[in-house]
């Protein structure tokens, strides 16, 4: 841990950006963070960022949504306290099964969709009151920002950024 | 870097834009002052609300007697009204999902406003049954807790009931998928602010989204899944609305048609709705550049579909009720016995803005013009209100006995408690357009390159999208691709 400089590049255009990735990559550094203000396609496969798994998290929340369905009609409806209602069927909970595939369904979209929703909020920490991580306020509204970090190399970085179109360049310190 | 799009499609983004140009433009309404018109739009709305108010309290204080139900028709307007508004909150949730899901990029530059219509449509909407419980404080009956009763619980086989799951589940779920996408707006917004207490806001209300490339490449997935949540969901929702009616025995109600035929009324309904508020916003918030020509046209097709599958599930009730020969068939809301009733002038408004109004949306010129599309959208929400009032009302007022034949007529409470909801929905509608980004620009600026006019053009003369370089020197880097 001697240093912990980086090298903060600005590009003004998506496209220019991609390239930028692909020629830091082909030179084999490491890209800390780049900074958005939207989607960039295919900037995370650039980057070798793994494939998120928030869809398969989302099928386990559906799951456990599905499970917690049957569970709760079959505990309410057959075993607590059943009710002729209507005449439908109560003596087995796949009896009555029919009556609970609006609940079943509703609670599936339910649990998957917040649970989901809540474990991309914690992944990617974000919540109310967090204090917001970009370095620069441009990176929301049309700048790029590459943060590349420096191991004595910074002349040779900034000569290789200086080259993919950077529209600035900063050298700081991170503490 | 963007997707392809033939040159042939006209522009989605009007102008010479860049993506800083875009930023400015939705952060304009914010970070300007409101003009005359909208305090006006404000204070009646504001008055609409509170009159309604009012009313709500008059009807908790006194019971539901203030109302004009009866001995027969124990559901009546607020019940239609309860509908109309689940109805109109359909539209959003289709925007931003199935929209999605087919990548009609056009949703962008609406997506953001239809789903702030929805939730606000579905909170009017969750008001009315609520009233209805005559004990509102006795709400939270509906839900599945342990209770002081022994341990009597709710009942699953009821669709009243589905129906407290489903549109809970259908608020609950669209505001997340619109706050998802909203916190990348949020940040924007906070990233310029100068006044220390905005910033305060919007850092609150974004947060901390700080645009990382991970954060990026999770948000669209939990947008795609979400998307395909949710189009399931849009279409369980209204289903399970009509299922109020359709598992009831009421000749009239009591149809299997109802669930698809709903679902489609309530696209109808809700993109009518959508034009309606898009057209008086574009105007006042200066998107006349976003929202454009070509979005009212794509909404009117929508229009045009579903008011066709709407005429055609009419058409096949007028018929299976003349056809059944029941006398009771007679008088559901789409016979000759409603046609020729008491209620004859409700079912005339039906055909009228429902049937024969959305047709003059088969002319081009009519389709592409601001001042039809926005004039058709507000007789079909119209229409759309005499549909649910027709089905309630009608079938309600002919019991199976003549002496259980009856007429609704609404109160001042019942028509002051719809006023209420109406006032209720501008004033949320009105503080988000001066408040919120109305335009989800982060995904609008995925789409400049691909298709705004500035880029389209500039490709049809052969120039790149991509921007040339400036290198003082070169080490032989050069770009490789020349995109199309």
């Amino acid at each position: 841990m001697e240093s912990s400089k980086v090298i903060h590049a600005f590009y003004n255009d998506d496209e220019i950006l991609m390239d930028a990735v692909k020629a830091v990559k082909a030179e084999h550094h490491h890209i800390e963070e780049v900074f958005c203000p939207f989607p960039v396609h295919g900037l995370d496969k650039a980057m070798g960022l793994a494939p998120t798994r928030l869809a398969i998290t989302a099928f386990m929340y559906g799951i456990t949504g599905l499970a917690v369905a049957i569970w709760m009609t079959n505990y309410m409806m057959i075993q607590d306290w059943p009710q002729d209602i209507g005449g439908k069927p109560n003596f087995t909970w796949w009896a009555n099964m029919p009556a609970f595939v609006p609940i079943m369904f509703e609670l599936t979209v339910f649990f998957a969709a917040h649970l989901m929703v809540i474990t991309f909020y914690m992944r990617s920490r974000l919540w109310p009151f967090k204090e917001a991580e970009n370095p620069d306020p441009r990176t929301t509204d049309d700048h790029f920002l590459m943060e590349i970090p420096v191991h004595n190399n910074e002349a040779e970085l900034t000569a290789l950024l200086e080259t993919t179109g950077a529209v600035e360049i900063n050298v700081v310190d991170k503490h | 870097m963007s997707h392809y799009e033939a040159p042939i499609r006209e522009p989605l983004v009007l102008g010479d834009k860049s993506y800083h140009d875009i930023t400015e433009d939705i952060a304009k309404p914010i970070e300007g002052k409101a003009n005359k018109n909208w305090y006006m739009a404000f204070y009646i709305s504001l008055a609409a609300m509170l009159w309604g108010f009012g009313c709500i309290f008059y009807t908790v204080g006194t019971g539901i007697g203030v109302w004009g139900l009866s001995k027969n028709i124990g559901w009546a307007w607020d019940i239609t009204n309860f509908v109309w508004w689940v109805g109109i909150g359909h539209a959003g949730t289709l925007i931003s999902a199935v929209l999605l899901l087919f990548r009609q990029k056009w949703r962008m530059a609406i997506n953001r406003s239809a789903e702030a219509m929805t939730i606000f449509a579905v909170f009017q909407a969750g008001l009315f049954p609520i009233i209805h419980m005559g004990r509102p404080w006795n709400g939270y009956w509906v839900l599945p807790i342990p209770n002081q009763f022994g341990s009597l619980w709710v009942n699953f086989n009821s669709p009243l009931l589905w129906d407290v799951f489903a549109i809970s589940t259908y608020l609950s779920v669209s505001l997340v998928f619109w706050w998802t996408g909203l916190l990348p707006d949020f940040a924007m917004i906070r990233d310029r602010a100068v006044k220390p207490f905005q910033k305060k806001i919007y850092a609150l209300l974004s947060f901390g989204w700080s645009g990382r490339a991970k954060d990026w490449q999770r948000f669209e997935e939990v947008s795609l899944v979400l998307a395909g949540l949710a189009t399931p969901l849009v279409l369980s929702v209204h289903t399970i609305v009509s299922m109020d009616f359709a598992t009831s025995i009421n000749p009239g109600w009591h149809s299997t048609i109802f669930p698809p035929y709903f679902v489609a009324g309530a696209i109808f309904s809700g993109f009518a709705m959508v034009q309606t508020l898009l057209g008086i916003m574009r105007k006042v918030t200066n998107m006349e550049e976003y929202i454009t020509r070509l979005h009212v046209e794509y909404m009117n097709i929508v229009i045009i579909l579903t008011g066709g599958i709407v005429a055609v599930a009419y058409a096949t009730e007028f018929f299976i009720a003349w056809y059944t020969g029941s006398p009771y068939e007679n008088y559901t809301y789409l016979s000759v016995g409603a046609a020729t009733g008491p209620y004859a002038w409700a079912f005339y408004s039906l055909l009228f803005f429902n049937i024969l109004t959305p047709q003059l949306l088969w002319f081009k010129k009519i389709r592409r013009s601001f001042i039809w599309s926005f004039i058709i959208s507000i007789f079909i929400n119209i229409g759309m209100w005499f549909e649910r009032f027709d089905i309630i009302a009608i079938v309600l007022s002919k019991g199976h006995l003549p002496s259980t034949w009856w007429r609704f007529e609404p109160t001042f409470v019942d028509v002051g408690i719809f006023i209420g909801t109406i006032g209720f929905f501008f004033v949320l509608f009105l503080l988000y357009a001066r408040t919120f980004p109305v335009i989800a620009q982060a995904e609008v600026k995925t789409i400049l390159k691909s298709s705004g006019e500035f880029y389209k053009k500039r490709r049809e003369q052969g120039i790149p999208t991509k921007p040339a370089i400036k290198v003082a020197k070169k080490e032989g880097k050069s770009d490789k691709k020349d995109k199309e």
